[in-house]
């Protein structure tokens, strides 16, 4: 057992704190403010390795592992977690082709994204299937050399810069789960994709957020992912690798709201005495570090079975609910210690609370996350 | 071939609440997080920007510390410089014995410095004397407070601030010691795959005796270690009234003056 860091997570971990404390913070609440994709950023970020982590070193990437990546994450949401949204979308679009790809897929789309800051868009939610995601209702028809595939998507982030976009859809719904395909299309190479506009959003308002139709698209044999009929496993393997990813997002907008919360009340002066003299503020504190702390461990241990190829749906789902729901009530806590500067957007805590309710409901909201937990403990009896 | 030196220092970080420790002989090491000093990252990225228009340059990064934490040398290997030097000693060193450790440590290492950057001070201690003092050791002229550097060849054009924010202008020939400041360049972030690459590049460790500095060489010795006095709390004089004002103009004057002889 060890629960230390290895020397080069230390400085991973070092590296992308200095860059969300002295690049993303002072820029956070302006980007939030004009609901403006952060393009600046995420090129920065780009350039110093923190975006694609999950591109293997044979094909130009990082390679990086789990705890990596959950560590780079951590600190992006530290800094905004509207911005990491954007950032960790393009893992999440990448991801299935790292497990599902072939290798010349994974050469072929996943190399660019190595030699230029590209942006990809993961496409499973559509309008009328959110939690269901395996109703889902876009078709793919095999047209003899060439797909079309038909439907409309909802939610879809950075699709308006997409430069590549992993879809789901299906054969034939009447197959459910095992009727689902994972296809990439290059809108480049594609007439027929139409991107709606940017939706107005509570919170993570500079990342791109979009509904996507695709009017028969006609995409290349050779880009299914992993053959007919298996995209609902890649889809599934994929959200146990993100899953410890988000609920890490978690951790990092609720340590953040931590340490303005610990800092404001030992500064603020009621009754003559620092707030945090008084044991109502004390607990807050109090709760808030020990919650960030089991969150940690949870998203921790969760990242290391993928590292350690072990299953982890369980574990992956005691995180993001977990590290969600404490993001949620740690973020409010901080804008009651902020009082009624917590409640004005001259403060920096009232973002953290509204961009904190995203990370419930995204990725599977932290309801579905407990029927996963309860499956996983009932189907074994 | 350029031959390249830097003097990093791993400091407390800023945010740091500095408590003596408990017998009072230095202050309390355990729980601080370390960091590389500021000034020195300026130097590290004015040696890496040379490098990189230097074709065959090489970036040699000096500490003379504990082993416990490498911190400062393994991002300034991760920054890009090529090799890291750690000559182990402990925390209450004074000037002259680090300023005389890196030249052993660079004597050791069997290049000639062409170059040698340091931080023009260290934030912890604060005391501005380890590149004046190498300098002086390395028989090399050494220009501080630099805020801007050009070199054409072997010839440099060193701007450094002084008083009123004016500036000197130097031209010198190489070899030179050059002490940043802040302003001088913008020191880049350790990248991922800077971090990856700094694992394989070679750190040689030396002990004090290595590299020829003894106990003997000690110049200064901290005799103790306390915290400031607390400051007492402010007297608030209270004149709501016109003929009350006249009082205590005469005992605000007479405390200035007195108690806080100031005037």
């Amino acid at each position: 057992m060890n629960f230390d860091y290895s020397t080069e997570q230390k400085e991973i971990k070092e590296t992308t704190m200095k860059f969300a404390k002295d690049v993303m913070i002072p820029k956070a609440s302006k980007y939030d403010h004009d609901a403006t994709f952060p393009q600046d950023i995420i090129e920065k970020a780009w350039e110093l390795g923190f975006v694609n982590t999950c591109i293997p070193a044979e094909f130009g990437g990082v390679g990086f592992c789990a705890v990596d990546s959950m560590i780079i994450t951590e600190s992006l949401a530290y800094g905004c977690m509207g911005m990491n949204t954007a950032i960790m979308a393009n893992d999440l679009a990448l991801l299935p082709i790292v497990i599902g790809g072939s290798d010349e897929q994974k050469k072929k789309f996943l190399t660019p994204f190595t030699e230029k800051p590209l942006i990809a868009s993961f496409c499973l939610t559509e309008p009328g299937n959110g939690s269901d995601a395996a109703g889902l209702k876009t078709t793919v028809k095999d047209a003899g050399d060439h797909w079309v595939v038909n439907g409309e998507k909802m939610w879809i982030t950075n699709a308006g810069f997409a430069d590549l976009f992993v879809v789901y859809a299906t054969l034939d719904p009447a197959l459910k789960h095992k009727g689902i395909c994972a296809i990439v299309i290059d809108p480049k190479e594609s007439s027929g994709i139409e991107v709606g506009k940017p939706e107005e959003k509570m919170g993570h308002k500079c990342s791109d957020t979009r509904g996507v139709r695709f009017n028969n698209v006609k995409v290349p044999k050779e880009n299914m992912l992993g053959g007919p009929g298996e995209g609902w496993k890649i889809a599934m393997k994929t959200l146990d690798h993100s899953r410890p990813m988000v609920a890490s997002s978690a951790v990092g907008g609720a340590q953040c709201a931590y340490d303005y919360s610990a800092k404001y009340a030992s500064e603020r002066i009621q009754f003559g005495k620092p707030i945090s003299s008084f044991q109502s503020i004390q607990f807050m504190v109090a709760e808030m570090a020990m919650k960030i702390e089991a969150a940690r461990l949870l998203v921790t241990k969760a990242a290391w079975l993928v590292d350690n190829h072990q299953p982890n749906t369980q574990l992956a789902s005691f995180a993001k609910a977990y590290a969600a729901d404490a993001c949620m009530q740690i973020t409010t806590d901080a804008v009651q210690i902020y009082g009624g500067y917590g409640y004005s957007k001259e403060y920096p805590v009232e973002k953290l609370m509204r961009d904190a309710k995203l990370i419930q409901i995204y990725e599977g909201t932290s309801q579905i996350q407990r029927l996963v937990i309860a499956k996983e403990i009932f189907s074994r009896r | 071939m350029l031959n390249i030196f830097v003097c990093v220092k791993q400091v407390p970080d800023t945010e740091t609440k500095v408590i003596p420790n408990s017998d009072g002989t230095f202050i309390e090491t355990s729980s601080i997080k370390w960091i590389m000093n500021p000034y020195d990252e300026f130097a590290v990225e004015q040696a890496l920007l040379i490098k990189a228009s230097n074709a065959g340059a090489t970036v040699t990064v000096v500490r003379v510390g504990g082993s416990k934490d490498t911190e400062a040398l393994r991002t300034a290997l991760a920054m890009g410089a090529d090799e890291a030097i750690l000559v182990e000693a402990g925390d209450n060193l004074d000037s002259y014995m680090i300023a005389k450790a890196i030249k052993g440590a660079i004597d050791k290492s069997g290049k000639k410095p062409d170059l040698v950057f340091a931080g023009k001070q260290a934030i912890d201690d604060d005391c501005l004397q380890v590149p004046q003092l190498l300098a002086q050791m390395l028989d090399m002229p050494s220009v501080s407070v630099v805020v801007g550097f050009e070199m054409n060849g072997t010839k440099l054009n060193l701007k450094r601030e002084i008083e009123g924010g004016s500036l000197e202008v130097y031209e010198v020939d190489g070899p030179v010691l050059v002490a940043c400041n802040k302003g001088l360049n913008t020191p880049r972030y350790a990248s991922l795959p800077g971090i990856m690459k700094a694992k394989k590049k070679p750190m040689a460790q030396h002990s004090l005796a290595d590299v020829g500095v003894t106990d003997a060489d000690r110049r200064v010795k901290y005799s103790g270690f306390t915290l400031p006095p607390e400051k007492p709390a402010g007297k608030k004089f209270e004149a709501m009234e016109e003929g009350q004002r006249a009082g205590v103009v005469k005992d605000v004057v007479g405390l200035l003056r007195n108690e806080a002889k100031v005037i």
